[in-house]
Parts: structure tokens; sequence; C-alpha cells
């Protein structure tokens, strides 16, 4: 019987993709939800403990801090690293030389692993001999405490993490200003439209499928902010770098806390399927 | 298949005959050549370029510059206030103290063992779940597609306290099965290679079956030969992807004689010098730059692979 020798075939084929994804995809994803109910240490067996762990996530002073510095990061790291990759797409775009090295050059650092540049950066903070205040004091400038001050260890974080991710996005939206038809250009020329409503009325609208795409990914990236607080800062200082993944990592990793952190996550899933659920919704009305 | 974009377009500027050389565009953008050709346009646009190409230089490159050279200065050098911009005395003697310190051997070739062996495990499992996926279409296969692609939504940040508790689970702390199971539950691999492979036209297969050929040798000798380019863009990223990852090697490979590259300078950088941490950061950043050198091409193709169509 043919059909059904095709099928035993395809599941044959199938079988290590299937129990790659049960048990290291589909279970955890279950898992998670059922952690988020438990309390457990991974040694004793593990108890239903109700809403518990979402009211001790809640409770915990950090809770709002952490959501806040989430935000505020999401925020800034959008305002830089969402509008200067597209920025200066239009503008590599527009030059006729040295492109290959732009493309190159901007790219690069996304290569490196991220613990090179976060710990590259952390020398180049340093508030003494730190290449940024040196910089600065060679223009007269005071020097910043960067990842000391409360105040400025948020940002010195974004500029890490936009230095060092800004060149995927800039190279997606390069490929697609080039895939922008010139009659479109040469239309809007016509009709007399200036530099500036070239850029509206035709850049942005034949871009927006893809704006919109690498708005939800860079959202959702970025709100999982860790490996910056993680090693740049350590949370500090006075808590104003905890986000939330880095607290969901503390509960499970220094308090072993895994049932909070399951419910903390669940919390962070829920907010970033929520943005998704948004976006799709912008891209389906877009279609229509 | 992996062109970057480029249009072969008409050379407008050619037929302009002003001081110099005009500047000759590939395809038209927003500025129109014959703006781009004006007296002013040309100033504008020289003027922009030099100032993007220092600055691009400055930020991107420079930095790295910082860490090479940072490497190669004294101790005390490397703390002077104002910094020098060149070593006086260039040494190479921080990278002998980072490749002891650090152990950079054994990182190195821990991490070499697990990109590659993730690799070939990934590429494995992907690989013909794909091909049964486009070309063998079993029941439910649309599901199950489905619901691989379904664990892309959820946040990596989130799956991993589970994930983590189900290798605890499974006692795969510190085996390198722990990175490699994970990693091969890659939607987005069968995702990209599904994709390629139901371009594939049906008549070569039907021509391999014909010759009596079974499933097995269609893969191998039909399916795998055509689909290189979309191989070598999922091979590069997968190496890649393993070679950088930080937070799940992390949990995973917590023994020190087992730590990845990433790890490994995590842990041990707050207990040694700074030129000598720059030396392993250096070591660390010259396997990706290497690839990247040689795999350009294919890694932008890549990136905009999945984005633009999807």
């Amino acid at each position: 019987m043919p059909v059904l020798r095709r099928n035993l075939t395809a599941y044959g084929f199938l079988c290590a993709a299937l129990l790659c994804f049960a048990v290291f995809a589909w279970y955890p994803m279950a898992r998670e939800f059922i952690l988020s109910f438990q309390s457990t240490n991974l040694i004793d067996p593990p108890t239903w403990v109700g809403l518990d762990n979402f009211s001790y996530a809640v409770s915990d002073p950090a809770f709002a801090d952490a959501w806040l510095a989430t935000l505020q990061f999401t925020f800034l790291a959008l305002a830089c690293g969402y509008v200067v990759p597209f920025v200066v797409a239009v503008v590599l775009n527009e030059l006729r030389h040295a492109r290959a090295y732009l493309r190159f050059v901007v790219y690069l650092p996304v290569m490196l692993p991220p613990i090179v540049a976060v710990l590259l950066f952390r020398w180049f903070f340093d508030p003494g001999p730190g290449l940024f205040n040196q910089v600065l004091g060679f223009f007269q400038l005071p020097g910043l405490a960067w990842l000391d001050s409360p105040t400025t260890a948020l940002i010195s974080l974004v500029i890490v993490s936009t230095w060092m991710n800004m060149g995927s996005a800039t190279l997606i939206y390069l490929a697609a200003l080039q895939n922008i038809p010139s009659e479109l250009y040469e239309a809007a020329e016509l009709d007399g439209a200036g530099i500036w409503k070239r850029i509206r009325h035709v850049t942005i609208p034949q871009t927006r499928l893809i704006l919109l795409l690498m708005l939800m990914l860079q959202i959702v990236a970025t709100m999982q902010v860790f490996i910056e607080p993680y090693m740049l800062t350590g949370g500090g200082p006075e808590n104003s770098t905890v986000t939330v993944a880095y607290l969901l990592f503390q509960y499970a990793f220094t308090y072993q806390n895994y049932g909070s952190a399951g419910a903390l996550g669940m919390m962070l899933m829920i907010v970033l399927l929520a943005f998704a659920a948004f976006q799709l919704r912008l891209t389906r009305e877009d279609k229509t | 298949m992996i062109s970057v974009g480029a249009r072969a377009g008409t050379r407008r500027g050619r037929a302009r005959r002003r001081r110099g050389r005009p500047i000759e565009s590939q395809f038209r953008t927003i500025i129109s050549p014959l703006q781009l050709n004006s007296r002013w346009g040309r100033r504008i646009y020289w003027a922009v370029l030099v100032t993007i190409v220092v600055s691009f230089t400055l930020i991107f490159l420079f930095p790295l510059y910082w860490m090479i050279t940072g490497a190669m200065k004294t101790g005390e050098e490397i703390a002077q206030m104002p910094p020098t911009l060149f070593p006086a005395e260039p040494t190479l003697d921080s990278y002998v103290e980072a490749w002891d310190l650090f152990d950079l051997g054994t990182l190195l070739w821990n991490t070499a063992y697990y990109s590659f062996g993730g690799w070939l495990f990934c590429m494995a499992v992907d690989v013909s779940a794909a091909y049964a996926l486009s070309r063998l279409r079993p029941m439910f296969g649309g599901v199950i597609l489905g619901a691989m692609l379904a664990t892309l939504m959820i946040p990596a940040m989130v799956v991993l306290i589970p994930l983590y508790v189900t290798v605890v689970d499974l006692g795969l702390l510190n085996n390198p099965w722990g990175l490699w199971f994970p990693a091969a539950a890659n939607g987005f691999n069968i995702f990209l290679l599904k994709r390629f492979f139901d371009s594939i036209p049906r008549e070569l297969i039907e021509a391999a079956q014909i010759d009596g050929a079974g499933p097995l040798r269609v893969l191998w000798s039909v399916v795998l030969p055509i689909s290189r380019p979309i191989l070598g863009v999922v091979s590069i990223f997968t190496i890649v992807t393993s070679f950088k990852d930080f937070v799940w090697p992390l949990l995973v490979m917590t023994d020190s004689d087992k730590m990845t590259l990433s790890v490994g300078l995590s842990q041990t950088a707050g207990m040694v010098s700074q030129n000598a941490i720059m030396g392993g950061l250096v070591v660390a950043s010259v396997p990706t730059i290497i690839v990247f050198f040689i795999f350009q091409r294919h890694i932008m193709a890549g990136l905009t692979a999945g984005s633009i169509k999807g």
C-alpha cells in the first residue's frame, strides 16, 4: 500500500526532529506553564502551590523596577536601534562608493561573540583610563560615571547593545530598499516631489511591511535583554539595570526559585505575545 | 539564488559631461542621477561620503583596533592616562598570558567541538525533517510544520528555565548533547530548508525515482547537491550562532574544563589584568572574523533570505 509506505518513510525521516522538538521545544513550553504553578528545587518532588509564584513575583519590590527598567531599555534601544539603522540604510543606499566596505564594517560587530563586545565596552566605560572618558577629556568635556551611576547605566547598556546589533537591521533594510522599483521614484520626481516627500511617500510605504516586522522582532529581542546587565552592571547601581530577564535568571539560578522564575517568564511571554499579536493585526490590515 | 539584490540597472549618469568623472549610478534611488551630478549635488555627495566612511570606521573598526593594540600594551601602558594611540613597545606577552590564564587552548577546542558536532547533528536532523515535510508529504505534515514554527514565537529567555529543568532531569548537564539536542530543534532552519526543497522541480525527482532511486537516494544524490546554496547559509548560521551563544552554555556547561570560549572568558575576566582580557577577546573574535571574511556573501544573503519573503 503506497500511501502507508510513503507515510512510514516520511515519519522515518521525521522521527529525529520530532523527538528533538518534543523533548526540547514542545515539552518545555508545557513545562513552563506547569512550573509556574509549582514549587520545586529540582531535588525534592514538586508541589502545587496555585498562584503563590505569581504573587511572590508581583510582591517582590524589584518587580515594578524590573519592568520599568525593561521598558526604559526597550524604548531607548528602539530609539537608537530602530531609527538609526533605517536612516543609515537610506543614506548608504544613496552612496555610489565604498558600499561593500560600509556594509562589511557595519556588520562586523554582529559577527563578534556578544561577550567580546560586552567585555570590550566594559573597559571603554571605565571612568578612569576608559576610552570614552579619555575622548571626552580630549575635547575638554567632563567625564561621566557611565556604568557606575544610576542615571547613565541604562544608557550605557543601550550603547553597547546598539553597537553590537544594529548591523543586521541595517543590512535587512538595505536589501529592502534595493527592491523598490526605480519607476516609483521617477514618477514621484515628475510629480514634483522633493527628496523628503520621496522618502515620505515612496521609501517608507514601500518598506512598511519590513519596518513593521523588524519593529516586532526588535521589541521581542530587546525586552529579553540579559547579557548586558548580567556582565556589565550585575543589575546595579541601585537596581537601575535589573531587567525582567535578569530578574528571572536571578530567581532561578541565584535563589533556586524555579517556580517564581516560571511565573515571571509567563508574564514576560504574555506581554511579548501581545506585542506580536498586535503587530500581526497591523500587517494583516496592511494587506487588505 | 544568493545575490544580495544588486539589480542590473541602466547607467544614466554617463551621458553627462561635466568637470571630472560623473558619479555613476547602478540603479535609481531617492536622489536622481541628474541631481547627484549637479554642481552642488556632487559637493554634498562627496562631503556625505567622506563623513560616513570616516565615522563608520571610527565607530565600528576603531574599538577593534583599540582591543588589538590594548592587548599589545604593557600593564602600565594600558592604565596610562591619557592613553597612547600606538603601543610604545608592542609585545605579545599578554596573548601568552591570556592563553595560560584563561586556558584558551581548552576553551577553543571545546567551542570548536560543540559547534561542529552541533552542526553535524543539526543538519542531519533538520535536513531530513525538511525533506520529509517537503517531498514525502506525510499526513499531518502541515500541523507538524506549524507546531515547529510556533516554537519560534516563544521568547528564548522564557523557555530557558523549563528547558534547563528538562536538561537537568535528563542528566545532560556538562554533556555536549545538552547543547546539541535543543539546537537541533530549530524551526527556522527547517522552514528555510523546506522552502528551498519545495522549489526543486518535480521532474528531477521523478526522473530519479523512475531510475529506481529510493527516498534516501533521492535526498542524497538529487536534493542535497542542488541545495548547496541554502545548505551553506544554514550551516554558517548554525555554526556561528553556536559559537556566539552565551546564556545556554553558561547554564549547561558549568565544569571549567568543559566551558565554551564565551563562558570561560566571562568567568575568569574578573581575575585577570586588562591587557590579558583584551588578548583573550582578540583570540575569541578571530574565528568569527575569519568566517565573516570568507563567507561574507553567504552571510549577508542568509540574513535577508528569511526576512524579506517571510
